[in-house]
């Protein structure tokens, strides 16, 4: 938990610069990390891996481990409850708790190549490691599933015999590897390409790849005699991981707690994992606290990233480049133990004017390690597809790219016909344009530089607005005029609660070192998660709810001698460390002076935040245009990003500084997408083959370019504080981007990611 | 066992250590300097550079008795009580986001700049190549650095 609040600027003002507060722990080695915990008694855990993609458990003889002096706790299936097969909502959505218990630990069946089978919690963790070796497993090896074209063969093994395609009217009866269809038509599609003068139709494929943060995870749990569980984790959600828990492990969710952690970086990777649920159970079987600290190969092991895509743009357009018809189809790969399809069509949906529009993605499950949310998924890969068809399109009709995307920006929502809350894309495209020097760009392969060519490429960037149900804050106002706010929101480098200070003091009327925000454990109130760039508008939509009834009951307490005596809630406003009436601001009283009159030492509001009806009204997408400048070398096929400008409209930026980072961060992680990323599975054995730093690489310092950074900063009048979030926006668009550069450097299409040297030479 | 004697931070610490331990796990779990953390088991993310006699090391790819003798600084120690200019100039160039790989790549940008005090931009890049960070882009570290260079030279 953080409470500190030194060493902030004075001045209260949404959107200025602000050098963030949290740093000072970070910067001199102070910071708390999950792996630093020690508690009396601890133990430290290791696991038992399965090397086999599919097989059925015969036997686990843990007698030899258990032997081994040193020993305090062996955990297998045996040790949880077996859940029944069905759905259940805890939390943040639909789960089948079967589904997650079996990922966690193999009941029965392995289902991929290094689930786990058995954990150990030692006295040491070179004594876990040593247990684990004398685990001995016999297993019956069963044909696996890997790629998504067999997966989905007349005849393919099946990977569940009780799993039948969703989506799909009517039920099917026979099973089926096919998870799920998620589809979306509007209008007559066929009409639409009969009306088109050019047509084009490509396919696009993306690999897997991994959030690779730099702090492996890690948790502590100490579960007490009396069931009494405290949970500290690096986790972007200590309220799914107290609610999951309590499930998977039989517990009231009364009796568990959970404590977030320091998180050395999420990307949507630091949910819950397994590792919580068996440090659990280690910790009742041997009645003291387990630390489990994942190697960086376990993290690549137990933690899934972004999965695999085969996408299918076809666009038809008349001879003005006016779409009349588009069509984003294709398959990604899942397995049953998690709940994310990659929804690579959502972009199509939203983002350009046609009369005629169909989406359809299948969701096919493999033998693999269970899939996960990384930086924007779905918007991240989709627009790779969706953005360099469109630039296969402007080819074909000899327009300029951008001047094709915003002869199709549409009206209002193309799906859904819903108006857009605010959306000033021509806006970006048309300033980053210039700061770029777009008018720049040569036709394909003809700027050369030695043997370098040298090209221009764009694309559209785009991310959905989401305010998650659950918020929550509650609102402590001391006498002295000191606010403490308490949200349940979390921080993995997005620097949120110096985001949220300068929210709660701007709306208080309060001077940033008066502002004291406290994001905590699973006993504040509300539920939320830090994800789906959504945090900054939840928590101050919940701070805004409570800034409503602490108003209102600083004005009952003001009575009649109050100059604010007859105002109502809606009449007045925090300012100068008071309230005021907003038409008159002469009549003004400090909070100080209301408690003090009113024999207060504190006052304190908890609050909920309205329900998120907004996006029931009003599409609210943030988006933005992405430049970028390549050169590839024709000897080796080497391409290296020389710069690249995003120029984004994502409503109101309230820290102009952290939001600066957090769109290069994206883009930065874009460009590992577009030209390096990809965890690796053997096709034989479905093992992944490069679970390290030193063989899945990411951009180091010498890959990254100059990254210019614009924004429209035009509130998004729907929003909270104006704001739709930033968080994700800065991936997408960038793999295009980046494609489509490649493409007027060389001449030379490609469509697979990443773009590595074999598939441009 | 071997008994090792290392200054950490300016104490002097004797201990008895398996040949096996490495550096970092000395420092982190027997001397208690929990501010150098560990990213990645294979010494590519750097997040564990510490200084020893002065040269930037991973602490990982070190065993503990290879470092008797020596003089060890790390995040902890390196501004000797007060804030170390690159300690500064990261906060105020916003060069990290989650700050795990902060210690190490300000060990590694101290080395650095003992040898070349005016680096340019293209040798700041390659004389920290060898740290990884995943959440900012490395522009503002490459700024902070810069920044701690004119500040020990002005």
């Amino acid at each position: 938990m953080t409470t500190d609040t030194q060493d902030v600027a004075a001045q209260a003002e949404v959107g200025r610069a602000r050098v963030r507060k949290e740093d000072a722990r970070l910067v001199t080695g102070q910071t708390n990390w999950t792996d630093n915990m020690v508690l009396p008694g601890m133990l430290y855990m290791a696991f038992a891996r399965s090397p086999h993609a599919h097989a059925r458990i015969v036997k686990i003889d843990t007698s030899k481990a258990a032997a081994l002096p040193g020993v305090r706790a062996i955990v297998t299936a045996a040790d949880f409850p077996d859940i029944a097969n069905e759905e259940a909502f805890v939390g943040e959505g639909p789960m089948n708790f079967r589904d997650l218990s079996r990922n966690c630990m193999a009941r029965d069946k392995v289902l991929y190549d290094g689930h786990a089978v058995a954990a150990v919690a030692a006295n040491s963790p070179s004594i876990a490691e040593e247990a684990i070796e004398l685990i001995e497993v016999q297993y019956e090896v069963l044909p696996h599933v890997i790629d998504v074209e067999e997966a989905m063969a007349n005849g393919a093994p099946l990977l569940h015999d009780d799993m039948f395609t969703q989506g799909v009217e009517p039920k099917p009866t026979k099973p089926s590897n096919v998870a799920k269809k998620i589809t979306f038509t509007k209008g007559d599609i066929a009409k639409g390409f009969a009306e088109a003068e050019v047509v084009i139709e490509r396919k696009y494929t993306t690999k897997p790849v991994h959030q690779a943060y730099i702090e492996p995870h890690a948790c502590v749990v100490a579960v007490g005699a009396d069931d009494q569980t405290t949970i500290w984790s690096s986790s972007q959600g200590q309220f799914m991981v107290r609610a999951y828990c309590a499930k998977l492990l039989g517990v009231d969710i009364a009796n568990i707690r959970a404590m977030p952690a320091e998180i050395g970086g999420g990307f949507g990777g630091k949910t819950l994992w397994s590792h919580h649920v068996l440090g659990a159970a280690a910790s009742k079987l041997a009645g003291r606290p387990v630390r489990v600290t994942l190697s960086r190969e376990g993290v690549y092991r137990l933690v899934g990233g972004r999965t695999n895509t085969e996408q299918r743009v076809a666009i038809g357009a008349d001879d003005d480049g006016r779409f009349t018809a588009l069509i984003h189809t294709g398959i990604s790969a899942m397995t049953p133990y998690n709940a994310l399809a990659e929804q690579f069509t959502f972009p199509a949906r939203h983002m350009y004017a046609t009369e005629t529009l169909k989406t359809d993605q299948q969701v096919v499950d493999l033998d693999m390690l269970a899939n996960s949310f990384m930086r924007a998924p779905g918007e991240s890969v989709g627009t790779f597809a969706l953005e360099s068809a469109i630039d296969e399109l402007a080819i074909e009709l000899d327009l300029d790219p951008i001047e094709l995307r915003i002869r199709n920006e549409p009206e209002k929502d193309p799906s859904s016909g819903l108006p857009f809350s605010a959306r000033h894309l021509i806006d970006a495209w048309r300033a980053g344009a210039e700061r770029f020097g777009w008018e720049q760009r040569a036709a394909p392969g003809t700027r050369r530089e030695g043997e370098w060519l040298i090209g221009m490429g764009c694309a559209t960037a785009t991310y959905p607005y989401h305010r998650f149900p659950g918020g929550a804050a509650r609102i402590r106002l001391d006498k002295t005029g000191h606010a403490t706010v308490e949200v349940p929101a979390n921080d993995m480098g997005m620097g949120t609660s110096t985001t949220q200070t300068i929210v709660t003091a701007e709306r208080l009327g309060l001077p940033l070192e008066r502002v004291t925000v406290a994001y905590g454990d699973s006993s504040f109130p509300g539920s939320l998660l830090a994800g789906g760039s959504g945090q900054t508008a939840s928590i101050i939509g919940a701070v805004i709810a409570a800034q409503r009834s602490l108003v209102e009951q600083l004005l009952a307490l003001a009575g009649d001698e109050s100059p604010l005596a007859g105002l109502t809630a809606d009449e007045v406003g925090g300012r100068d460390e008071g309230l005021c009436e907003l038409a008159d601001p002469s009549r003004w009283e400090s909070y100080a002076a209301i408690l003090r009159r009113a024999g207060r030492d504190e006052l304190a509001v908890v609050a909920s935040a309205a329900d998120p009806e907004e996006t029931e009204t009003w599409s609210m997408h943030s988006t933005g245009a992405v430049f970028c400048e390549v050169r590839v070398n024709t000897v080796t096929g080497e391409t290296r990003v020389d710069r690249v400008l995003g120029s984004y409209d994502c409503g109101r930026i309230i820290n102009p500084k952290t939001a600066d980072s957090q769109f290069r961060g994206g883009i930065i992680m874009g460009i590992g997408l577009a030209l390096m990323e990809e965890t690796e599975f053997d096709e034989r054995t479905a093992r992944i083959m490069n679970p390290s730093l030193a063989e899945y690489h990411v951009p180091v310092h010498m890959d990254v370019p100059r990254i210019e950074v614009m924004w429209t900063d035009i509130p998004d009048p729907y929003a909270p504080a104006g704001a739709r979030g930033i968080g994700e926006i800065g991936i997408t668009g960038v793999a295009a981007a980046v494609a489509n550069a490649i493409y007027n450097a060389t001449g030379r299409r490609v469509r697979d990611l990443p773009i590595t040297l074999d598939k441009v030479l | 066992m071997t008994r090792i004697t290392v200054k950490v931070d300016g104490v002097s610490y004797t201990d008895d250590v398996e040949p096996r331990l490495l550096l970092v796990h000395y420092l982190r779990d027997v001397v208690g300097k929990t501010g150098t953390p560990i990213g990645c088991d294979t010494t590519n993310c750097g997040a564990c550079t510490v200084h020893m006699d002065g040269m930037s090391v991973k602490s990982c790819s070190v065993l503990a008795v290879q470092a008797d003798g020596s003089e060890i600084t790390t995040i902890e120690g390196i501004g000797n009580g007060e804030w170390h200019p690159l300690q500064s100039a990261f906060r105020e160039e916003h060069a990290l986001q989650c700050g795990y790989c902060t210690p190490g790549m300000i060990m590694a940008a101290a080395d650095l700049l003992r040898e070349n005090p005016d680096p340019s931009e293209e040798e700041i890049r390659e004389g920290i190549d060898g740290n990884l960070c995943r959440c900012t882009g490395y522009q503002n570290i490459v700024r902070a650095v810069q920044r701690a260079a004119q500040g020990a030279s002005s």
